[in-house]
């Protein structure tokens, strides 16, 4: 609750500094604080699972490698077109993981990378997807919690 | 830490600067990109599935239909001749709507207004047998859409419909066949998007399907809302794809995976 209470209040604070998702659907998703390049504070109160993050960065349905390659042996099928996984955890911070996540555009307007939490600003979504995120905040909190682990 | 600079990166590039066209050069084909064994199956006519449409397609050309009970051979006379490079022409003005219309629309009109039968619904198996039949006329020939002065317009809008992001993935046609094409998305090719065998047969489908099929499928791809079967945009779209790939050589019906 405090904490709650405390990232509500930090968000009003921080105003016109932050472009955060605005819109009618974006009342569902849970506030975040931009700080620098990062969002070091995590989108749930529940802390991520690593072990989910992994099985969900390998489904198919979360697209994370139509694109990317990783420490993956098992899976067959991963694409060329990003960065390897492998060492993300050496290369960023948790916070920076997770606004590379929650909205990837912010670092690089032009990168080909979706943003997973967002809702607002998007053009011509298909009507099964229309007003969600692609992942929720738990997801992108297990998601960041096995990213941090890959180390190098 | 490696991402700290990515902020000021973003500062510089306010606007996604504009991809870069594929240079005539270094256009290929989807079939170049694939494994001998497919190419092979497109080679070959006893092995390209495709093919068993196109007898279909020969079959329907011949046949008597509507309240005009007249076949397509009727007015067509030889269709190694009369049809040789008109799929390669496609999509072309229609004088009638002021618009562009596709081959598959083409062969629609013809039905309703020279045959006065019904139109055949979008990927039906009639409708693309006769595609498939009409196009194979235009094998080898060398794409050559868009040049009417009329279609300019509506280039234009096809070219803005493929660089335009959309969808929850917020992608554009462009961000995988133009800035991607020698990647893989998930372990298969990506490709650059000409349209130079349709309607193909894809192993993927088990079936032959439009080029409005896979266009719909690329957008669903990205989870945006998929224009309808016969919609201005994907015509548009076709049209774009076909000016993009002038020159190129037609192979319908092609094989893809
Ligand atoms: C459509 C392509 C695409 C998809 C899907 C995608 N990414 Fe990315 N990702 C990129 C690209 C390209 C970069 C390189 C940096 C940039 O363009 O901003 C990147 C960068 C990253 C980075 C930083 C890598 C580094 O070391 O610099 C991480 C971490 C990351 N992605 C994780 C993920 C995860 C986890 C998912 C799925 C939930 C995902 N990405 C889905 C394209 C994608
Ligand atoms: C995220 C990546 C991606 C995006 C975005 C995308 N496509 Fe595709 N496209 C593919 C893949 C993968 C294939 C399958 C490879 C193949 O058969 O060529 C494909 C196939 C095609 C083909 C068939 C090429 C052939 O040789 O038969 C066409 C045409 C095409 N796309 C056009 C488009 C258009 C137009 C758009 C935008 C509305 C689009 N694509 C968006 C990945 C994408």
């Amino acid at each position: 609750m405090a904490r709650d209470v405390f990232r509500i209040s930090a968000l009003f604070l921080a105003g016109a500094l932050l472009a955060l998702p605005g819109g009618a659907g974006a009342q569902a998703l849970s506030p975040y604080t931009v700080v620098g390049d990062a969002i070091p504070e995590p989108l749930t109160r529940v802390r991520g699972d690593a072990a989910r993050g992994r099985a969900l960065v390998v489904e198919r349905s979360s697209t994370c490698i139509l694109c990317h390659s990783g420490p993956f042996p098992e899976q067959k099928f991963q694409g060329d077109l990003a960065p390897d996984l492998a060492g993300s955890g050496s290369r960023g911070s948790e916070g920076q993981l997770r606004l590379r996540l929650v909205d990837a555009s912010r670092l690089n307007a032009a990168t080909i990378m979706p943003s997973y939490y967002r809702v607002a600003g998007l053009a011509r979504v298909g009507t099964p997807w229309r007003g969600k995120p692609i992942l929720s905040a738990e997801q992108i909190e297990d998601i960041v919690a096995y990213l941090v682990t890959l180390r190098q | 830490m490696r991402f700290a600079g990515a902020i000021a990166i973003a500062l510089l590039i306010a606007v996604p600067a504009f991809a870069a066209e594929i240079p005539p050069a270094d256009r290929r084909s989807g079939y170049d990109f694939m494994k001998p064994d497919t190419k092979a199956m497109q080679d070959e006519d006893t092995a390209n599935a495709g093919m068993l449409w196109v007898l279909d397609g020969e079959a329907l050309w011949k046949r008597k239909a509507g309240a005009a009970d007249k076949a397509c051979a009727d007015c067509h006379d030889d269709v190694s001749t009369s049809m040789k490079g008109v799929a390669a022409r496609y999509p072309a003005f229609d004088k009638a709507t002021g618009r562009p219309i596709d081959l598959e629309q083409r062969i629609n009109a013809c039905r309703s207004n020279r045959q006065q039968a019904t139109p055949l619904p979008f990927e039906s198996r009639e409708l693309l047998a006769l595609t498939a039949f009409v196009a194979r006329q235009s094998r080898g020939e060398k794409i050559e859409s868009s040049t009417d002065p009329q279609l300019a317009p509506f280039i234009e809008k096809g070219r803005q419909l493929y660089v335009q992001r959309q969808g929850q993935l917020m992608l554009g046609c462009t961000s995988c066949h133009d800035e991607n094409w020698d990647k893989k998305l998930a372990g298969s090719a990506i490709t650059q998007g000409h349209p130079t065998g349709y309607p193909l047969y894809r192993l993927e489908w088990q079936s032959l399907g439009s080029l409005q099929r896979r266009l719909r499928a690329c957008i669903t791809g990205i989870r945006a809302q998929p224009y309808d079967y016969g919609a201005p945009e994907l015509v548009e779209l076709e049209l774009y794809l076909m000016s993009r790939a002038r020159g190129m050589k037609m192979e319908a019906p092609a094989v893809r995976p």
